[in-house]
C-alpha cells in the first residue's frame, strides 16, 4: 500500500513538473501505458493473495484515476498556455491600412443626374435618349423656332452642315419621343447638350434634363406644384421658390424658375406649358391634350448641391476632385 | 438694355422705389439684371471756354490752350485732344479736383509747360467707357459753373435682359407701358405735335421692295448747324443708356430710338442725288459703312439707295460716303419699318449688330414712323436750328403686318393655368396692354396692338393674362395623370450596373468632351472618317471622337502632370461614326496606369498589366445578362494597340470591343513613362435581357484531377481551355487554368500548362474509371491537336 501512495506522489510531481505535451505524455507511458508502473502493478495483482486482491486493485484503480486526472490538469494547464503564447505572438498592429483596391467613384454630374432621375421616376417618369447629334428639324423647327427667329442666336449652336448640328438643348428629344407616341406621355430625357461658348460661366458642353408630360388635364398650376416638389426633395429642404415669366418658342405661358440662396435669387430651371404649335407639329390634338414641359441644367444644380463655385472643373477631371465625391 | 430711371419716371411715376420697380419688372417678364445706381465720381470739374490753342513747343501731339473759367485769369492748359479748338466750353478739372478711380489732379509740368488742371472727355469724367476726344458742353453753359450742377443725380439705370419676343419694349415707352399695366397708373406720354413744313423741299422715295419695307417716311431738314454740341440732358441720357455721341443730328435720331423704339437713320441731304430707292442690292455691290469696312452685297441685302448708288444697309448701319457730320447743312431723315425676317438673316450673315438691326429684327411698330420722325424734327430744330420740308411718307398697305383678332375663351384659361380669372381682370389686364376688346358672351374677341409682334394666338393672350395677373398668385396643384407601366427593360439600369463594377474595382469615372483633337484622333482611329465641326471652339476640339480613349488619354495625361501615380478611370458615352449613315454609338471605356493599387505597406509595388485590365472587363461580362453567351478574347491588331498585347473582345458570335496596351510608338508620342492599358465596349451589346434559366445543383460529389501539359508558347490557353470543354461537355462542370510556366525544366520555345479539372453527373456518382476514360479521351485530343506531351 505504501509502495502506491509512493508511486502516487512520485507522478503528481513529474505531471507538475512536465513542462510540455511531450514530457506530460512521457509521465502518461511511464505511470498509465502498457509498460506504465501502475499497469505493471495491476497486472502483478493475480501474484497477491485473493483477499488482499480487491482492496489493493482498489487502491491501483484510484491511483490510476488520480493520476489522469493530474495529467488531465495539467494538459488543460498546458493547453492555456501555449494559446497565451500563440496570443502573445499573433499580436498586430490592427491600426494598419487593410489591403485591397481602394474604391473608384462616379462623376459628380453622373450623380446628380441619378438622384434626378431616381425623384423622377419615383412619380412614374421614364427615362428616354435621343441623339446628340441632330438635324435642324428637330432642334429647333419643331420646336417654333424657325431659321432667322432670334431665339436661335441665343443658342450658339455647333453645325457640322447647313441641316445638321449638335443638340443645343434636350427638348429635342421631346419631339422624337412625342413623333414616335401618343400620350398620355410622362418622361424625362437626360443628356448632353453643346454650345459654341467657352468663358468662366461656360463650357461648349453640358447636361441637361429635360422633362415632358402630355395628358388630358395637365395645367399650369400642376407644373409648378410638380416642380416645387421636386427641387425641394432635390435639395431636402423648403425652399424659397419664385416662377418669373419668361419666353421659350416651344412653350407658352413659359417660366424660369429661380429659388432663393445666400446672395439672392438663383435661376435653377426653364419650364412652361407646351406649345399648341408644337403639339401640333408631332400630331397630338391641342384641343385635347395638354403638355407640360421642363428642363434644367445639371451643372448648376451639382454646383448648388455641392458648393463648386468654377464650372470648368467639371470637364478637367482631375482625380483630386473627382475623388470628393467617392 | 439699359433704361435711364429718371427718364422712364417722366413717362410714367408710380408710387414704388428703384428696387421695387425693379422686382415688378423682373416678376413680368422683363428680367432686370443689374441696377447701376448713378453716382457722380468728381469734384471740383467746372465750364471751361478755350480761348486759345497753340502748338506744344516740345511735343508734335499736345497742344497748349488758354481757357476761361470764371473771372478775368485765364489759365495754361496741357492738352493732347484731337478734337480742341478755340471757342468751345469743355469740362476743367482744375488743380485739386478729385477724378474717378481717385485720381487728384495736381499742377503739373508736361514737357516743359506747366498745366493748370485738365481738360476732360467723358470717360475719364466716368460718364461713359469709351469716347473719342474732349466733352464738348453746350455754348449756353457758363464758364466757371460747377459741372456738377449740370448733371442729373439721383439716377439709376436699371438694365434689363429681354426675351426675343418682347421687342416692343425696347424703349422708354415700351416700358413705361408695361409699367403702367403692372401699377394700373396712367402714363404720361410727352405729347409729339407735327412740326408745320417752312420749305417745300422734297424727295421722291420708291419702295422697289414692299414686301421687305412697306412703310417709309422722310424729311429734308436744310440750314441745320450740326456744329453745335448736343445739350448735356441729352448726351447724359445717351451716355446713361451705354451710347456714344456722335453728333448733334446723329445723338438725336439715337434718343428717338431710345425713347420711342423707332430707329432712324440721317443723311446728308446734299450727298444724294435723285430720288430714295428702297431695293435689294446687286448681286456683289459694294458699300462702305460708318465702321470703315467695304461690304460686298448679295441680292439678298436691301438696301437704301439714291439714284446713283447704295447708301446704307437698310435698317442695319448707314453708309460711310452719305453720313452726316458736323460740316453737313441739310439733312434726309430717315423713319422706316422693315420687315424682320428681312433685317434678321441679313444682320447675322454680315456679321453686323446693331442697336438699330437688334429692334428691326425683333418688330418695331410699324405705325410709329411718323411720330418718330415729326419728334426728331422738333428736336433737330431746337437744337441745330434749321428749316424742315414736308414729311415724305409712302406706304405700300397689302404689305404691312396686319393684327388679327383672336377668340379668348374664358374656359381655356381654366384649362391651360388650372384656375380661372374673374371676367373683369381679364378684361382689365388686356385692355391695359392695348388690345382692343370686344365681350362675345363667355368670350372675348381681341385685337392686339401693332407693336406687340409676339400675341397671334389664344395661348399667347393667357400668357399675357398670367403674366400680368402674376404667376405667384396662381397656387400650386399636385399633377394629375392616367397611370401606367413602361417597358421594363431600362437601359439605364444595366449601365448602372455596369459602372458600379467598375466603381468597385476603383475606377473613377471621368467625363470629357464629345469633340477631341484631331491629331490625337488620328492616331488612334488613323482610318475612320471623320465628323468634324463647322464651327469649333478651338482647333484642339474640332472631330467628333471616334473613340472614347483619346479623352481618356488626355485626362491621363493631365493629372500625370498634377503628379498623379496611377490612374483608373472610365467614360460613358458616344462615339461617332461616319458612313454610309451617321452611327451615333453608346459606349463604355476606361484606362488602366501605373501601379495596380496604391502602396501597399507589405507589398512591392507592382505594375499594372494586360491582365489586370482584362480581369476587370471580364469582371463587367461575368454580371449576369449574358445569357450563356460566350465571351472570346481574340488576338487582333489595332493601330492603336500593341500588336502582341491587344484583343478583340468578342461575345457569343458578335464583337463588342477592343482591349489592349496602349501601342509603344504611341505611348512614346505621347510621352508616358509607363504603358498604358485601355479598353473599350459597346454597351448595347453587352446585354439587353437578364433573366436567367434556373440549372438544377447535383448532389453528387464531385472528382478533381489537375494536368500538367506542355505544349508550344505560340499555343493559345484559350484553344487549349476549348478543346477540353468541348471534349466533356457534359460533366465537366469546371475548368481552371492554375500555372502557366516557361524556362528551366521545359524545351525553349515550350509552355507548360497546369489545369485543373473538376467532374460531376447530375444523376450518379462517377467512379474513377469513368473519370480515367475522360481524362485520356482528353489528353488524346490535346496530344492530336496540339501536340501537348504530359509534363514529366
Amino acid at each position: 500500500m505504501d509502495d502506491i501512495k509512493k508511486l502516487l506522489k512520485q507522478a503528481k510531481t513529474a505531471i507538475e513538473a512536465a513542462g510540455d505535451f511531450i514530457a506530460l505524455d512521457q509521465v502518461r507511458i511511464d505511470y498509465l501505458g502498457k509498460k506504465g508502473q501502475l499497469t505493471q502493478r495491476l497486472k502483478q495483482l493475480g501474484k497477491l493473495p485473493a483477499a488482499e486482491r480487491p482492496k489493493a486493485g482498489e487502491a491501483i484503480n484510484n491511483a490510476k484515476r488520480t493520476v489522469e486526472e493530474a495529467i488531465e490538469k495539467q494538459h488543460l494547464i498546458l493547453e492555456n498556455a501555449r494559446i497565451e503564447t500563440r496570443l502573445a505572438q499573433d499580436k498586430i498592429d490592427v491600426t494598419l491600412p487593410g489591403r485591397s483596391q481602394r474604391s473608384g467613384g462616379l462623376h459628380p454630374i453622373t450623380l446628380t443626374l441619378q438622384k434626378i432621375e431616381d425623384l423622377f421616376t419615383q412619380i412614374g417618369f421614364e427615362i428616354v435618349e435621343g441623339p446628340e447629334v441632330e438635324d435642324d428639324y428637330h432642334n429647333f423647327e419643331a420646336l417654333n423656332i424657325p431659321e432667322h427667329h432670334p431665339a436661335r442666336a441665343m443658342h450658339d449652336t455647333f453645325y457640322f452642315n447647313e441641316h445638321t448640328l449638335l443638340r443645343t438643348h434636350t427638348s429635342s428629344v421631346q419631339i422624337r419621343v412625342m413623333q414616335q407616341r401618343k400620350p398620355p406621355l410622362r418622361f424625362i430625357a437626360p443628356g448632353r447638350v453643346y454650345r459654341c461658348d467657352s468663358d468662366m460661366t461656360h463650357t461648349p458642353m453640358f447636361h441637361q434634363v429635360e422633362g415632358l408630360m402630355v395628358d388630358e388635364q395637365v395645367n399650369f398650376a400642376q407644373l409648378k406644384g410638380l416642380l416645387r416638389g421636386f427641387l425641394e426633395r432635390f435639395f431636402d429642404r423648403e425652399l424659397k421658390i419664385r416662377f418669373r415669366p419668361s419666353y421659350f418658342p416651344f412653350t407658352e405661358p413659359s417660366a424660369e424658375v429661380d429659388i432663393m440662396g445666400e446672395n439672392g435669387w438663383l435661376e435653377v430651371l426653364g419650364c412652361g406649358m407646351v406649345h399648341p404649335k408644337v403639339l401640333e407639329n408631332v400630331g397630338i390634338d391641342s384641343k385635347k391634350y395638354t403638355g407640360l414641359a421642363f428642363g434644367m441644367g445639371v451643372e448648376r444644380l451639382a454646383m448648388l448641391q455641392y458648393g463648386i463655385d468654377d464650372l470648368r472643373v467639371f470637364f478637367e477631371n482631375d482625380l483630386r476632385f473627382l475623388e470628393q465625391f467617392n | 438694355m439699359k433704361i435711364n430711371e429718371q427718364w422712364l419716371r417722366e413717362w410714367i411715376n408710380p408710387p414704388v422705389d428703384t428696387n421695387q420697380l425693379a422686382e415688378q419688372l423682373t416678376m413680368a417678364g422683363l428680367e432686370v439684371e443689374h441696377v447701376e445706381r448713378i453716382s457722380i465720381k468728381f469734384t471740383g470739374v467746372v465750364v471751361a471756354r478755350v480761348e486759345s490753342v497753340e502748338p506744344h513747343p516740345h511735343a508734335d501731339k499736345l497742344k497748349v490752350c488758354e481757357v476761361r473759367c470764371g473771372g478775368n485769369d485765364l489759365l495754361t492748359i496741357v492738352c493732347g485732344a484731337d478734337n480742341v479748338r478755340t471757342g468751345m466750353h469743355v469740362p476743367l478739372a482744375k488743380v485739386g479736383s478729385k477724378l474717378p478711380g481717385n485720381r487728384s489732379i495736381t499742377s503739373t509740368e508736361i514737357k516743359g509747360v506747366k498745366s493748370a488742371g485738365m481738360l476732360c472727355s467723358a470717360v475719364e469724367l466716368g460718364l461713359i467707357d469709351e469716347s473719342d476726344g474732349l466733352l464738348e458742353l453746350p455754348a449756353n453753359t457758363i464758364p466757371g459753373q460747377d459741372l456738377n450742377k449740370l448733371l442729373t443725380s439721383h439716377d439709376a439705370v436699371i438694365e434689363l435682359s429681354l426675351t426675343p419676343n418682347r421687342g416692343d419694349c425696347l424703349s422708354i415707352a415700351g416700358v413705361a407701358r408695361e409699367v403702367s399695366v403692372i401699377n394700373d397708373c396712367p402714363l404720361n406720354a410727352p405729347s409729339i405735335e407735327s412740326v408745320a413744313a417752312i420749305n417745300a423741299k422734297d424727295r421722291a422715295v420708291k419702295l422697289d421692295a414692299p414686301q421687305a419695307c412697306p412703310h417709309y417716311v422722310g424729311r429734308i431738314i436744310e440750314d441745320v448747324d450740326v456744329k453745335r454740341p448736343s445739350p448735356l440732358w441729352l448726351t447724359e441720357r445717351l451716355y446713361r443708356s451705354g451710347l456714344r455721341c456722335i453728333n448733334a443730328v446723329v445723338d438725336i435720331t439715337n434718343y428717338v430710338m431710345l425713347e420711342l423704339g423707332q430707329p432712324m437713320h440721317a443723311f446728308d441731304n446734299d450727298k444724294l442725288q435723285g430720288s430714295i430707292h428702297v431695293r435689294y442690292a446687286k448681286q456683289g455691290e459694294k458699300l462702305v459703312l460708318l465702321d470703315n469696312q467695304e461690304y460686298t452685297l448679295s441680292d439678298s441685302t436691301l438696301v437704301i439707295a439714291d439714284d446713283k448708288r447704295a447708301l446704307a444697309m437698310a435698317g442695319i448701319m448707314g453708309g460711310l460716303d452719305s453720313a452726316v457730320t458736323q460740316n453737313s447743312q441739310a439733312v434726309f431723315l430717315e423713319s422706316a419699318f422693315f420687315s424682320p425676317h428681312i433685317i434678321i438673316g441679313q444682320a447675322r450673315h454680315h456679321g453686323l449688330n446693331t442697336d438699330s438691326a437688334y429692334r428691326f429684327e425683333r418688330g418695331v411698330d410699324y405705325a410709329l414712323q411718323r411720330q418718330a420722325i415729326e419728334r426728331a424734327t422738333r428736336l433737330i430744330l431746337d437744337i441745330c436750328g434749321g428749316t424742315p420740308g414736308p414729311v415724305i411718307e409712302v406706304s405700300a398697305n397689302d404689305h404691312l403686318p396686319m393684327s388679327q383678332a383672336i377668340i379668348l375663351h374664358a374656359k381655356e384659361i381654366k384649362r391651360i393655368l388650372g384656375i380661372s380669372i374673374k371676367p373683369a381682370e381679364v378684361t382689365r389686364i388686356l385692355q391695359c396692354l392695348g388690345m382692343q376688346l370686344r365681350e362675345e358672351g363667355e368670350n372675348w374677341q381681341v385685337l392686339p396692338p401693332s407693336y406687340r409682334f409676339d400675341i397671334a394666338i389664344e395661348a399667347d393672350l393667357i400668357e399675357e393674362i398670367a403674366r400680368i395677373h402674376g404667376y405667384t398668385a396662381i397656387p400650386d396643384q399636385v399633377p394629375q395623370t392616367s397611370l401606367g407601366f413602361h417597358a421594363s427593360h431600362c437601359p439605364g439600369k444595366q449601365l448602372q450596373r455596369i459602372q458600379g463594377v467598375l466603381v468597385q474595382r476603383g475606377y473613377q469615372e471621368v467625363i470629357t468632351y464629345s469633340f477631341v483633337d484631331k491629331r490625337l484622333q488620328g492616331l488612334i482611329t488613323p482610318e475612320a472618317k471623320l465628323l468634324t465641326l463647322a464651327n469649333p471652339i478651338a482647333a484642339e476640339l474640332s472631330v467628333m471622337r471616334t473613340s472614347l480613349w483619346p479623352g481618356l488619354i488626355q485626362t491621363l495625361q493631365y493629372n500625370l502632370k498634377r503628379q498623379q501615380q496611377r490612374c483608373r478611370i472610365f467614360e460613358v458615352g458616344l462615339v461617332y461614326l461616319t458612313g454610309i449613315d451617321l452611327l451615333q454609338i453608346p459606349m463604355i471605356g476606361g484606362l488602366i496606369y501605373g501601379n495596380i493599387s496604391n502602396k501597399q505597406w507589405d507589398r512591392e509595388d507592382i505594375l499594372c498589366d494586360f491582365f489586370d485590365i482584362k480581369g476587370d472587363v471580364e469582371g463587367i461580362l461575368s454580371m449576369n445578362g449574358r445569357n450563356g453567351k460566350t465571351v472570346e478574347f481574340r488576338p487582333t491588331t489595332h493601330p492603336a494597340l500593341h500588336p502582341g498585347q491587344s484583343a478583340e473582345i468578342i461575345l457569343g458570335n458578335q464583337g463588342i470591343g477592343y482591349i489592349g496596351a496602349l501601342h509603344p510608338a504611341i505611348q512614346l508620342t505621347l510621352e508616358l513613362s509607363q504603358p498604358a492599358y485601355v479598353f473599350e465596349l459597346q454597351v448595347n451589346r453587352i446585354s439587353t435581357k437578364i433573366t436567367q434559366k434556373y440549372r438544377k445543383i447535383s448532389k453528387f460529389p464531385t472528382v478533381r484531377r489537375d494536368l500538367s501539359i506542355v505544349v508550344s508558347k505560340d499555343v493559345q490557353s484559350t484553344d487549349i481551355m476549348q478543346c477540353i470543354r468541348t471534349s466533356a461537355p457534359e460533366i465537366l462542370i469546371n475548368l481552371e487554368l492554375f500555372d502557366v510556366y516557361q524556362g528551366e525544366g521545359i524545351d525553349l520555345g515550350k509552355k507548360s500548362l497546369a489545369l485543373g479539372l473538376t467532374f460531376q453527373k447530375s444523376s450518379s456518382t462517377l467512379i474513377d474509371k469513368e473519370v480515367e476514360a475522360i481524362v485520356g479521351e482528353i489528353l488524346i485530343r490535346l496530344q492530336r491537336e496540339f501536340d501537348a506531351k504530359l509534363r514529366e
